[in-house]
């Protein structure tokens, strides 16, 4: 049922008011980056000293490779062990304490990060105090994340595995695959979007948090969105805007290349009958 | 230095002898299996487990002595082991030396934290509703682009979104300014660091969690039903409170979830757009750890809000199952 005449006006309304909403910042985060003083509420002219300013900014700059290198580790490390989880949830039926294992590994996606951040923090002392290891830093911030991108990873895992057709696994283990040779040939092949769409995923919260990265982060390392978070409480600084704009340009290209690249194999899998 | 014997003798229980055995048999019969299941229970019972029994273990305790951020459990005393547990720090979250029983800051930043929680969950419903609505009722040719605008912004920094808004509510920023133009106000009125950009900001960021949820919930609806109330002479007002609101109520409730949970812990938010006054619990506990000092008790501050989340969900998770096994059977 379309809506018809008043309604649809109604709905035009609201839909384009809530769109406002939601792209306000955004526009203003991207005007104010081009800006050519340091004032937020007037656009007094176009310059890019900003993005020079963010070029030049190390703290900036060295904050954005650590981001990218934990960012990366955190997703790999976080997308394989959600894959072993996932897959020992969905494929081995009734395991012993089956209820506890689902229990730890979907807790964080309802625990504040705060108390994420705190107990990580409590383990990582009483280690260090032990063994002397791990030293707080770019480490203790990767497991941390990990284990926050964990939770999230295996969600999207296993609904794509709930959805395989299990039949596949059992023919290829019924012409003598060895259930390891089915594992990497017959269901990691399947299963290999939900793995990037995973990876995805971890990688943004990673390379997003602030939180868990500000409990668990040492003297002298700072992530990219602690930099920004600081210099945040400290007022007005059209060099994040210009971080902002650049970051938005990456996702909306990664977006772009992503729905181009899926309506082709769409269309690829619609001509494939006919063929 | 008793501490480093607390955290072993945890590791040594934590890690189930049994479950570990088990585990390490599987691998000898059926090595895959047992090797599958093995790593992610090792990373879970170290870094999920443990942690929160050390928190568990610290919030029992008083600050210890010096340099000791707290005391130990057991105190050695000749020859004589005592065991010390102290439930102090859940006390003085109650009772203030000076006000007296139930006026302590602690309890007024948990109900602060209570009161935006679901302020933000209310706004989000009556703007994401409708919103969802008619995303669910929009031509499907128009529909997958509309999905990737919402989702859109929710893949940029979160951090990002809610620091533009520092500068949009600012004094001086671009709201004040546009409402003196257009004449609505004559001067510039407090919009930061208070009720109204905290809670601009978190229905901001949290709309999506409310409007994702709804969606699939709405989009879903049986457009046969609509059709036979309107046959039957329903407004389409009155259809839509008898049916498609009844219908979406799985939605509702997973929306709220996801909309209020985060929001009761939230740390950025207050600390970029909350004054003074604006004060959540995910803001006292890490005053309390890295100002204070006072580990005892930032712990006795979590486990209390592990308690206020966890349970209820626990509760609401057992009422759901019941209810679907009463459906099946």
């Amino acid at each position: 049922m379309q809506t018809h005449g008043w309604r649809k006006y109604i709905s035009r309304f609201w839909m384009t008011g809530v769109f406002g909403f939601f792209y306000l910042p955004l526009f203003f985060l991207i005007t104010f980056s081009f800006n050519s003083t340091r004032q937020d509420s007037v656009f007094t002219g176009f310059s890019t000293r900003w993005y020079q300013a963010l070029v030049h900014d190390s703290r900036l700059v060295d904050g954005f490779f650590l981001s990218l290198n934990v960012a990366l580790l955190s997703a790999t490390l976080a997308t394989v062990l959600a894959c072993l989880a996932a897959f020992a949830l969905v494929r081995f039926g009734q395991f012993k304490g089956r209820t506890l294992f689902n229990a730890m590994l979907s807790s964080p996606l309802v625990m504040p990060e705060v108390i994420i951040g705190l107990s990580l923090l409590l383990l990582f002392v009483g280690m260090e105090r032990m063994l002397n290891w791990p030293e707080r830093g770019a480490l203790t911030i990767m497991l941390g994340h990990a284990l926050l991108g964990m939770a999230y990873a295996s969600v999207v895992i296993q609904s794509r595995l709930q959805e395989m057709d299990k039949s596949i696994e059992e023919a290829a283990l019924d012409l003598g695959c060895k259930p390891y040779q089915v594992f990497f040939l017959v269901t990691l092949p399947n299963i290999s979007q939900a793995l990037v769409a995973a990876w995805l995923l971890t990688f943004t919260l990673s390379f997003d948090d602030v939180v868990i990265s500000e409990f668990l982060s040492g003297p002298g390392v700072t992530t990219l969105p602690q930099v920004i978070f600081s210099y945040a409480r400290r007022g007005v600084n059209p060099s994040i805007y210009a971080a902002a704009t650049l970051l938005m340009l990456v996702v909306s290209l990664a977006v772009l290349i992503y729905g181009i690249q899926t309506a082709r194999q769409q269309k690829a899998a619609t001509r494939l009958p006919l063929d | 230095m008793l501490f480093e014997q607390d955290v072993r003798c945890l590791l040594a229980c934590s890690f189930d002898l049994k479950t570990f055995l088990t585990s390490f048999n599987q691998l000898v019969l059926q090595r895959g299996r047992g090797l599958v299941l093995a790593v992610p229970w090792f990373w879970l019972l170290l870094f999920f487990a443990v942690p929160f029994l050390i928190l568990l273990r610290i919030s029992v305790t008083d600050m210890g002595e010096g340099l000791d951020p707290f005391a130990p459990l057991v105190h050695m005393d000749a020859g004589r082991a005592t065991l010390h547990l102290k439930l102090a720090n859940y006390l003085s979250l109650l009772i203030d030396p000076e006000s007296g029983w139930g006026e302590t800051l602690y309890i007024e930043s948990y109900g602060l934290s209570l009161k935006y929680a679901l302020w933000t969950t209310v706004l989000s419903l009556l703007l994401g509703y409708p919103f969802a609505y008619f995303l669910a009722r929009s031509s499907p040719k128009i529909r997958p682009l509309l999905l990737l605008m919402v989702m859109l912004p929710f893949w940029t920094s979160f951090l990002l979104r809610v620091y533009a808004w520092k500068g949009l509510l600012a004094d001086q920023g671009l709201i004040n300014n546009l409402m003196i133009f257009v004449g609505l106000v004559n001067e510039p009125i407090q919009l930061i660091y208070n009720d109204v950009s905290m809670l601009i900001g978190m229905t901001y960021v949290y709309l999506p969690f409310m409007v994702l949820p709804l969606y699939a919930n709405l989009v879903k609806l049986d457009d046969r039903l609509l059709e036979a109330a309107q046959d039957l002479g329903a407004t389409p007002w009155k259809s839509f409170w008898m049916i498609t609101v009844p219908l979406s109520r799985s939605g509702i409730v997973a929306g709220s979830i996801l909309v209020f949970i985060p929001c009761l812990g939230e740390f950025v938010i207050p600390s970029l757009l909350g004054g003074a006054e604006n004060l959540m619990i995910g803001r006292v506990v890490w005053d309390e750890m890295f100002s204070s000092n006072n580990w005892p008790r930032a712990s006795a501050l979590a486990v209390v809000m592990i308690v206020g989340i966890v349970m209820p969900l626990a509760w609401y998770n057992q009422r759901l199952a019941r209810k679907v096994e009463q459906e099946l059977s």
